[in-house]
């Protein structure tokens, strides 16, 4: 820490009062002046955004200091609707920022881009989630792309249904000849109103809907949302519990990566990983299914601890699947390290300077490909993690190949861990009966305010939720690591040909409904 | 790499066998009024392939994945003459995923618009059924039949790729006029639709 500089607590207390009530990271209640100062503070390279949302006149900006992996909430009222814009210090911002006028109404004063983000003009509502929502928009307007203009350049106008069997958004490129000079990113069709629908809801009921925020990282925000709720509450779920759903998120993390590594190989026209891999990843699949009774393992994490435990055998087929992972996959990295062709291909391609990563606080393999460690397994940590051996591989080139081996180095990682966890797992203490019941807890039905930090496959997901004083989601706002990744890709793909696209587009794997909601 | 090659010609195929075929199969994936508009002419103009064209209307991309897994050598679709393509103009059947999300409306009407006739339209998944967790959003328009015409409904979060594969295979098999031709009224309800 330099001289004059406050570490975030400091700061929070300087502009701040803290909020009773709100676990497990402080919220702070500032003033237009305190958000000032935050603002000028952000304008430096020691605070990392987390999250930033709003609700009815209010809203809420969730704050890392890098260096000691400090998290804070702070809050500021805005009765009038309005409040001064972070955008401009902070760029990870701007979309999320948008998204709050979108559905509540709050306008970033001084906010680098007003245009919508979510709001396609079509909800036949403006506003929803405001204390009073609008009426529909009179006319769809036309959405305003950013103007480019020079010789020679052309705009190629993709989507939103794309050609392969992919989630939907528009990607407008201005290429000059092959060479890309600008991609802009327009998304939200996918929005469904994940925000909306949790209001009201029992914690049980809004897991379903916290579970089908990214289908891909099902058992993370599940987590996420279920780590949010016990941290409101202020309760903890089972030992056998968090063992179980930490074993679940590393068998996610395994088949997501298997399927992403043959998927990118496969835009680099290299078919033959994409059917290797696809056959390791169906063999995780199906043990998930087997053992968990989900191929996905949708709805097994849920607050409170989890919907089923292993069944007799289910250890040992886990194990069985880990050694047949580690047999099969190896020779197949082989074959990524040794083909020219499809090094030629991913080799230097869609650069993502560790700037622009830092000043985003992208995470995952976009972060970590690009030299920024953060995990949130790590920082601020949870367990079982903190009782188990693991490595956070860490590159700095910045590229699809770095993507791709960061992804490889995770999955023999996740294989070790998930074997540690096997072979320690705490068993259930059998109860008068001799049964072992279900590692999972009744929750208490009352209110509280409560935050959860949890490692997907892709990266930090942030949720925040408020419980009503009877048990009831009053307010839940989910972050997905696409946030901070969707806006790098567009950085990553100028200077490369068009054709390189796909290429890009799958080695950062943004997920569409995640980012969305 | 070599030695990769060797195991995969030795070792035998890893693909499974098909899920049991019969009209039954059909039966339970949809209103028993599909399954019996079995249509001869239909079954000429396809032959024994299909061309599908996914479109996600608003999916958590849960269905997209298990929809991949289709293609994986396990499954191995193409060995029955089903491929996806990459235009609506080269399907014969659209297979949407998704609670329409109202963003997605005019896109997936637009989709279908372009599918050239004869054409099916398979709602795969809760959400393209019913909405599932979504019903109900000021965000999301319903099931996909409350947009264009449904021939098929695949129920599942996500379905497994057995079932979708039962599914699709069912409708090879029967080769049934879709919906829109049979039922010009319904289309064009779904397409006026403001
Ligand atoms: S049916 Fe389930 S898996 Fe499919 S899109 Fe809907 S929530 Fe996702």
């Amino acid at each position: 820490m330099y001289v004059g500089e406050d570490p975030l607590f400091g700061l929070m207390n300087r502009i701040g009062k803290p909020v009773d009530g709100h676990r497990p990271f402080p919220r702070y209640r500032t003033t237009p002046g305190g958000w000032r100062t935050l603002s000028e503070a952000l304008g430096g390279n020691t605070l990392s955004v987390v999250g930033f949302w709003g609700e009815p006149a209010a809203v809420h900006v969730a704050l890392r200091e890098e260096l000691s992996g400090d998290v804070a909430v702070v809050s500021l009222a805005c009765p009038d609707g309005h409040f001064a814009s972070l955008s401009a210090v902070r760029p990870s911002v701007i979309r999320l920022e948008r998204t709050a006028c979108d559905l509540f109404g709050l306008v970033a004063d001084g906010a680098v881009d007003p245009r919508p983000w979510l709001d396609h003009g079509q909800w036949g509502v403006t506003r929803p989630l405001a204390a009073a929502p609008g009426p529909a928009a009179a006319e769809p307007q036309r959405y305003p792309f950013l103007a480019t203009e020079g010789e020679g350049l052309h705009q190629i106008p993709v989507g939103p249904v794309h050609a392969g069997i992919i989630e939907p958004g528009h990607f407008r490129f201005t290429a000059n000849g092959e060479t890309v000079g600008r991609l802009e990113q327009r998304l939200g069709y996918v929005h469904k109103g994940i925000e909306g629908l949790m209001a009201g809801r029992t914690p049980d009921d809004a897991a379903r809907i916290a579970a089908r925020i990214s289908g891909d990282a099902t058992v993370a925000h599940s987590l996420a949302f279920a780590r949010a709720v016990e941290a409101a509450l202020g309760v903890a779920p089972p030992p056998r519990a968090v063992w179980l759903r930490a074993v679940m998120a590393e068998l996610e993390r395994i088949a997501n990566h298997l399927g992403d590594i043959g998927a990118i190989c496969n835009d680099a026209a290299f078919a033959f990983m994409l059917a290797e891999m696809s056959r390791l990843r169906e063999a995780v699949l199906q043990v998930n299914d087997a053992v968990f009774g989900h191929r996905l393992l949708m709805d097994r994490v849920v607050p409170g601890g989890v919907a089923v435990d292993l069944p007799d055998g289910g250890g040992k087929r886990i194990l069985d699947l880990v050694a047949e992972v580690r047999r099969r996959f190896p020779p197949l990295v082989a074959v990524y390290e040794s083909s020219a062709s499809l090094q030629d291909r991913t080799v230097g391609t869609g650069t993502v300077s560790i700037g622009l990563v830092n000043r985003f606080g992208a995470g995952g393999h976009v972060g970590r490909a690009a030299g920024r460690g953060q995990d949130a397994r790590r920082s601020p940590g949870y367990a079982p993690y903190d009782d188990l051996d693991f490595e956070i591989p860490v590159l700095t080139a910045g590229d699809v190949n770095a993507r791709v081996w960061v992804r490889i180095r995770e999955v023999e990682q996740s294989l070790s861990l998930v074997e540690q966890m096997i072979r320690r797992m705490p068993g259930v203490p059998r109860d008068s009966h001799g049964a072992t019941p279900l590692p999972r807890l009744d929750l208490p039905a009352q209110g509280g305010e409560g935050m959860a930090l949890v490692e997907s496959f892709r990266g930090e997901i942030m949720t925040w939720v408020r419980l009503a004083d009877d048990g009831t989601v009053a307010r839940c706002h989910p972050r997905d690591p696409s946030w901070f990744q969707w806006p790098l890709l567009e950085a990553a793909i100028e200077g490369n040909i068009v054709a390189d696209f796909p290429l890009c587009n799958k080695s950062f794997n943004g997920s569409y409904s995640g980012h969305d909601l | 790499m070599l030695k990769h090659i060797w195991t995969a010609l030795t070792g035998g195929p890893v693909t499974a066998a098909p899920p049991p075929l019969d009209t039954g199969a059909l039966a339970q994936l949809c209103d028993a009024e599909l399954a019996g508009r079995l249509d001869a002419a239909a079954h000429r103009r396809l032959g024994r392939s299909l061309s599908i064209r996914a479109v996600d209307a608003g999916s958590c991309n849960g269905c997209e994945l298990e929809i991949h897994a289709l293609n994986n050598p396990v499954y191995d679709l193409e060995r029955y003459g089903i491929r996806f393509v990459a235009s609506p103009r080269h399907a014969d059947v659209l297979l949407v995923t998704g609670p329409v999300t109202k963003n997605m409306a005019e896109a997936l009407r637009r989709t279908w618009d372009a599918t050239p006739d004869p054409k099916w339209v398979v709602a795969c998944g809760d959400c393209a059924c019913t909405g599932g967790v979504f019903a109900g959003s000021y965000a999301c328009a319903g099931p996909v039949e409350s947009v264009i015409p449904v021939d098929l409904k695949l129920p599942g979060c996500p379905p497994p790729p057995r079932l979708l594969l039962a599914g699709l295979l069912a409708l090879l098999e029967s080769s049934a006029e879709p919906l829109s031709a049979i039922a010009p009224s319904v289309a064009a309800q779904g397409q006026s639709r403001p």
